[in-house]
Parts: C-alpha cells; structure tokens; sequence
C-alpha cells in the first residue's frame, strides 16, 4: 500500500534574504496519529533543514508551537492531521512580526507580563517557618483554571481588539493578573489595577469572545476579562458613591 | 561580538536556574544576574513534570524516613551527607513555593496535601493536580519578574564556558534573533541546563534536553558523574513516550500483563495488594526501575500486549472512577485521550517504559560547586549526587529549588573570597575560538552527513546498546558507534543555512554535539561499571558489587577520544549498604 501524501503549505520569510513573505508547498505523509508538528519535523528532518519553527514538549503544555493553522491560532502540537482532508496552511501566529519563518517575536507579550505584576503580593507577610498559607480548595478553586495558562499566545492572535489596538495589555496578561488578584493569599489588586484597569487594559476589551474559544487549555480570559471588569466598576462606584455619601 | 558584564551568569532558566535567579536577588540585590536561556522561561521542560515535589511536612512523617528512602532507593549510591542536606531543606523550599503562590492542592482544613509516591513509605509528595512541574515553573517564573536585578537573554544557546587558571569566568552564546556571539563576562557561572534524554529516541523529554549545559562543563574540564544511570520511567504512552505520572499509581492505578494478571508480584514487589487500597512502596508504588525492569521481563516472557506501537502493557485506573479523576489526574485524561484516543476513564492504557531522566551530570559537591572555581551546577544537568543509581519520583522537583538555591549562595560566596586576577586577553581569545568555530561551520560546504541521519544513528545505537539492560558486547558496540559518530561530526558537519536568524539548523547542529558527547561518556561508564545497581543493569554481571563498584563513575573529555575515566568515593555517613526490599511482607 502506498503512504497517502498531503501538501503542507508554510509560510516562510527570512529578513535577511526575503522582501516579503511567501508561501512554500511540502508533500509529506498523511499518518492519522501525527499532529501538525510531527510534518514540520518531518519537512525539517527529511526535506528541507532551512525550515524555522520552535517547538519543545510535544504534550501541549510548554506553548511554543503556537502559528495560524488553515487560518486558525493553534498548537502545532495538539492538531492532528486528520482533521484535514487535502492541504494544511501553516502561517506565523497573526498580530505578532515575525522574526523568521513561523517564529514570531514575543517582546510584547513578555513586558506585559511583566508589567501586571503577575506574582503574589502577600496580604500578609508569614515567614517561612511557620509554614504554608492556609488555603481551601474552594479558595484555590477560585483561581485555578486562570493559573493554567500556557502563555503560548494563541489568545493574541485570535482577539481583534489586539489587532487593532497593539498596546492592549491582551488576553493572557490580565487573566494572570486576575489569577492573584483571586489569590486568598494576595493583596496586592490596587497595584495591578493601576494596568489592567488603565485605557490600555481590560476596557480595551470589547467581549468578543474569541481569546476563549482559542485557548487549548480552556482558561477562559474572556470570562477572567469579564470579572476583571465588573470588579473595577464596582470599585469605581464605592470610591465615588462613598465620597458622594461623605460630603 | 557584544561584551556582557555581569555578577553571576545562569545558564538555564527552568526551575534550578530561576530558583538560582531568585536566591541571587533576594540576597544582595546589587548583584547583576544574566539569565542566560536557549528558550523563554517558561517554555523550559520542568513545565512537562506532572506528579509533585517530595518533602517531609506531615506529623506522622520524618527527614529520616525521606532520608532513607532515598538511599535505599539510590541503591546505596547517593551520597548521604547530599540526601541529608536535600531533605532538611526540602520542607522549607516547598513551604517557600508556596508563599510564592504555587497552587498545591489542598486538603479540606486548608493545609497543603500530599500524594503516596513510588518507593517512598510515607505520603510526601505535595502536588498540583497533575502538572506540578507547569506550576513550580510558571510560579518562579512569574515570581522572577519582580526583581531588576535580574536581566533576560531569551534564546540565547551558550557555546562556550570561558575558564582561565581553574576558574570560570564568562561564556559564550549565540543570540538566536541576529546570530550574533555575544560575550558574558561573569564573575561565577552556575549551569542549570537540563537533561540529555534526547540522546535516546523514545523519550519523555522535550525537544530542548539535548545535554548542551552537561556538555559545556564536560568540555571544560569536568568530570560528568554517573552517566551510566538512565532512569526509564514505566508508564509512557506507546506512541509518543508522552508521560503519564506515576501519580497515576500513587492515587490507585494497577498495571496488568496481557492476562490480567499484576505482574509486579512476580519480581519481589508483592504480594499483590487489594485494588483500590493503597499499600506504599511495593507493587505498583515500588521504584522506576523496578518497575521498569520488570516489563522487560514480561517482554521476554511473552506477557506483553502488542499494539502497533510495539510491546506494551496497561495501566488500569478505570477504578478510581470519573470524579477522582478529574480533580487529580485531569491532565492524564487529557493526553491519553487526544494522543492515543484512550480514554483512561473507560479502558485500560497501553503503556511501555521510556526514557525519562539522566541520574548522572555534571560532578558537583555538596555546595553545587564543580571542580572548576566560580562554577556551579544545578538540577537534573548536575550529579551532587542525592539519586544514586535510581532516582525517585518527585525528588527531582525539589531537588531544583534545594540545589538551585544552594548554587546561588555558593556562587555568592565564591564572589565574596575570589581575589583572582582576571586575564582578560586570555579570555577574549577564548571567546574569539569559540566564534571562529561556529564561523567554521558556516564556511563548510554542504557535505553528505545530515545532522538528522547522524542524530537518528546516534539514538538507535543507544536504544539497542544502552537501554533498561545492557552488555558489554553491545556496550563496546555503542562506544565504537559513537567514536565513530563523534568523527564524522567533527570532520563532516555542515549547515544548509548559512543564514544569521533564528538559524534552527545551527541550533540542531550545536545540540548534536552536545548529545554525542553526552553519550560517550555514559556508554564509557556503562562499559567500564561491571555490576547491576538500580538503572544499570549488566545482563553479564547480574548483581551488585560493592566491594568493587560502591563508587562514583567520573567521566572525563577528550576532543577526540574516548572519556578518560576515574573514580571517587561514595559519601556514607547513616546508612550502609543493605538490600533494597520492596516486598509488601517486609513488615
């Protein structure tokens, strides 16, 4: 029996040769089991050694292989061949430049990480020897599925608002912002609200939803964006409404 | 090429090197750090460890039971003053995670949980569901963004390590965005780069544990410790060598042959245990290479199942039922669901063992420090040693915060006594080599060797000569393989990008290199350990051998021989050497 084939097309560009982008077509096999990323390292291995992309863990948790899939942000890791008939497109993730080939430069999204404080700020300091912050599972359960991010970006890529918008903090930072901030451990909200309740943060996001549906790890940024939102109108209203109240 | 100054270099930025990073910035925060790293933070391979980080914590447990596990479980190859320091400070790294915020499970009171783990006799392994290792470096991950003193050279790949006059003093390393060689001038370097597993072609590692930090000490002068000990981890998914976490065993799961039957008790790890009770270290809780060994056997006897994949047996979990795990072993769910389209819930899991961790690395002291002055090593790249000849589960993850943080201190106070003057022409010739040899790469024309084809050699010489049981016929076949390898690679490596970018054909070249040097020195110390201790297992010389081997195996380089090889001693200080019983009927 012959091996069934099907066209890779990936977009390549290279700054130092290249004017522009341009697409280049790879015939490799179609195995039901591989993902994406296994014809990538096919192409690389066998074909064509001048191929760029990064990739590590191959389980979906370490979030390199993030790139646009047929159109969509995906990792390369977690989307299988099978769910194609006749030709993967493989482009860099949208709304990023791209540095080469399929990698994209990750500066932005690495200072805004930075910049919301993604770290527990203590409600109160406990030194070491007297152990661990008390914490329920119903208190971690509060923030858990927001600490699951990957950081692989693919909520960038998916959300308009950042396309138009670039100095949007985005999707990932603030969930991991609104992670702490649900921290039964954490007091530190009021510094990291002076970002993520700033022009640039989550009233920049307009509820499209988009960021959630391309999450592979189902954090859902939107609905951590939504509660973002509605506890600093709350704050908004207790800070006027109380001055009101005392004048 | 760009000059860096900088206090301390880390090369490596998974969970040792952040943890390092940290310990440096907290105590003198006037301290410059470059952070140096072939990837971003966060994507470095701690992220792929699922079942947790052992300490000590609960009242009914004690230093000396984790001490003890340890050893025994090591085989009697750790040194004891190591594992003695490892498990006092445990507690208080994991405690310290804590207050960093890593999201632990909890029991119902609030306090932190802990999980049953193999080999150890009391529950210590505290957990994050099943993506321990995701969380601990995502948390210093996050943590590490607090501190100035901390500056990031992402995608940056060390070369070079710049030693003058015994001592370390900078490295070399190529900025992956320009291709431009960059030049640290440090006054301690501390390598915390990982494992080497892709030496080996079915693996748990990711594409990154190519061994490039072992490399970089190894070709500096030191020696690389107890190489020959490869840990196969038993439960990997036959198709992809995706982990699945012995947590899987710790919360209940049972393995069974192609009968049904829970072959384990058939190698000294029975009797076989009531389903659904948990009874801790023996049957399915017994060490990795136990339990890794056994499955050859198995093999051998015809009790495995085939599958398409190759031979395998399951991992029955069906058991514990949907709600446990959800909550504990969601991840598990997930990867055998999508990868393999086994749904542990629902059916049985093929699995087979796969190789996992490298005991072994760079020689290192109690303190981190290796034999070269300002250099420090740390975490799965280093061999203090705490594994022995057989590491067990979640010693690792905290065995990156106890000696990442030790390397830190240790490299603070080697800048607090060094009075070393520096000769700078010595190393800027240094970091000039090391850029002319990359320029070299670049002027050869293309030859006929891919890196490839000679990668793909390398790894099938390894899983045929090296693997769970080994001899000295193949062993000698591997050592004449790989000298062969290392010379076509030194005389016929060539790039088909000659361009500066993000040039992934220079990288894999580079990585290579690395592993093939990595390699010799465990097949030259697998050679020359003529006994059968924890993951060294001789079909030729079945048992142990204190009288002779009780040592450590210290591998050193050659440009273009085989490792020179010595020995040193094995620090005893509580336990002697007895016999390792995972028998239920120990008791």
């Amino acid at each position: 029996m012959t091996q069934r084939s099907i066209d890779l097309d990936v977009l390549r560009y290279n700054p130092e040769t290249d004017s522009e982008p341009y697409w280049q077509r790879y015939s490799v096999p179609h195995h039901d089991e591989w993902v994406v990323l296994d014809a990538l390292n096919h192409v690389k291995d066998n074909i064509d050694p001048t191929l760029n992309y990064r990739w590590s863990c191959h389980m979906a948790v370490c979030g390199s292989c993030g790139m646009m899939i047929n159109g969509k942000p995906m990792l390369a890791c977690k989307t299988f061949m099978r769910d194609f008939e006749n030709l993967i497109r493989v482009e860099p993730l949208a709304n990023f430049p791209i540095q080469r080939d399929l990698v994209t430069v990750m500066d932005d999204f690495v200072s805004k990480l930075a910049r919301v404080k993604p770290y527990l700020i203590p409600k109160q300091d406990k030194p070491i020897e007297e152990g661990e912050y008390r914490q329920t599972p119903a208190e971690l359960n509060r923030f858990k599925q927001y600490s699951m991010c990957i950081n692989c970006m693919l909520c960038y890529s998916a959300c308009p608002e950042y396309a138009l918008i670039p100095k949007f903090i985005g999707p990932a930072a603030i969930t991991l912002a609104h992670r702490y901030n649900l921290d039964s451990r954490d007091g530190g909200r009021d510094e990291r609200e002076e970002v993520v309740a700033s022009g640039e943060g989550v009233w920049e996001c307009t509820f499209v939803g988009a960021c959630s549906e391309a999450c592979p790890k189902h954090v859902d940024p939107a609905g951590a964006l939504q509660q973002a939102k509605i506890a600093s109108t709350i704050d908004w209203f207790k800070e006027h409404l109380t001055s009101w109240l005392n004048k | 090429m760009e000059t860096i100054q900088t206090d301390i270099a880390i090369i490596g930025a998974g969970g040792a090197g952040l943890r390092a990073a940290i310990a440096v910035a907290e105590a003198d925060p006037s301290l410059k750090i470059a952070l140096v790293s072939k990837v971003y933070p966060m994507r470095s391979h701690t992220c792929a460890a699922e079942g947790g980080a052992a300490g000590a914590i609960k009242a009914e447990d004690s230093l000396e039971h984790h001490f003890n596990d340890t050893v025994g479980g090591g085989d009697w190859l750790s040194d004891q003053d190591a594992v003695e320091y490892f498990v006092k400070e445990a507690p208080r790294e994991l405690v310290q995670l804590e207050h960093w915020g890593c999201p632990w499970n909890r029991e119902p009171d609030g306090s932190v949980a802990v999980r049953p783990f193999g080999g150890m006799d009391i529950k210590r392994t505290w957990f994050a569901a099943d993506k321990s290792g995701f969380h601990i470096l995502h948390t210093l991950y996050q943590t590490s963004l607090q501190y100035p003193s901390i500056k990031f050279y992402d995608e940056f790949f060390a070369t070079d390590l710049l030693v003058d006059d015994g001592h370390c003093r900078g490295l070399t390393a190529i900025e992956m965005r320009s291709g431009r060689m960059h030049h640290f001038q440090a006054r301690a370097v501390i390598v915390a780069g990982g494992g080497a597993g892709r030496m080996f072609p079915f693996n748990t590692n990711g594409s990154i544990k190519t061994g490039d930090g072992m490399a970089l000490a190894y070709r500096a002068g030191v020696p690389l410790k107890d190489m020959e000990f490869v840990q196969y981890h038993p439960t990997g998914l036959p198709n992809t060598g995706i982990l699945l976490t012995e947590g899987c065993r710790g919360e209940g799961g049972i393995l069974v042959n192609a009968n049904g039957r829970r072959y384990l008790q058939d190698y000294g790890l029975g009797p076989e245990t009531p389903v659904g009770k948990l009874v801790l270290k023996t049957m399915e809780l017994g060490p990795r290479d136990r339990l890794s060994q056994a499955f050859f056997h198995e093999q051998q006897k015809g009790n495995t199942v085939k599958t398409p994949w190759g031979d395998c047996v399951y991992l029955d979990m069906r058991h514990l039922g949907e709600k446990l795990i959800d909550e504990r072993l969601p991840f598990v769910r997930e990867l055998a669901t999508s990868y393999l389209g086994v749904d542990p819930v629902k059916e049985m899991v093929p699995v087979r063992p796969v190789v996992h961790y490298m005991m072994g690395g760079i020689h290192t002291d109690i303190r981190a420090a290796t034999p070269i002055g300002g250099l420090f090593a740390a975490g799965e790249c280093a061999c203090v040693s705490i594994n022995g000849a057989n590491r067990l589960g979640s010693n690792s993850l905290t065995e990156i915060l106890v000696f990442g943080k030790r390397a830190a201190l240790s490299a603070i106070e080697h800048l607090q006594s060094a009075t070393h003057t520096v000769n700078d022409a010595a190393l800027t010739a240094q970091a000039q080599a090391a850029q002319d040899r990359i320029r070299t790469l670049f002027l050869r024309p293309v030859g006929k060797e891919s890196i490839s084809g000679m990668r793909r050699e390398m790894m099938d010489t390894m899983e045929l000569n090296a693997g769970i049981y080994r001899t000295g016929e193949g062993l000698a076949d591997a050592s004449t393989k790989l000298a062969e390898l290392r010379r076509r690679y030194a005389e016929g490596v060539s790039l088909h990008d000659k361009t500066n970018v993000y040039n992934t054909d220079l990288l894999q070249a580079l990585e290579l290199g690395s592993m093939l040097d990595c390699a010799e020195a465990l097949v030259a110390s697998a050679l020359a350990r003529k006994e059968s201790r924890g993951a060294h297992q001789r079909l030729d010389f079945t048992e142990r051998d204190d009288a002779n081997y009780l040592k450590h195996s210290l591998a050193y380089y050659h440009p273009s021989e085989p490792p020179r090889l010595d020995y040193s001693a094995v620090s005893i200080t509580k336990s002697q050497p007895g016999v390792r019983n995972y028998s239920g009927n120990k008791k």
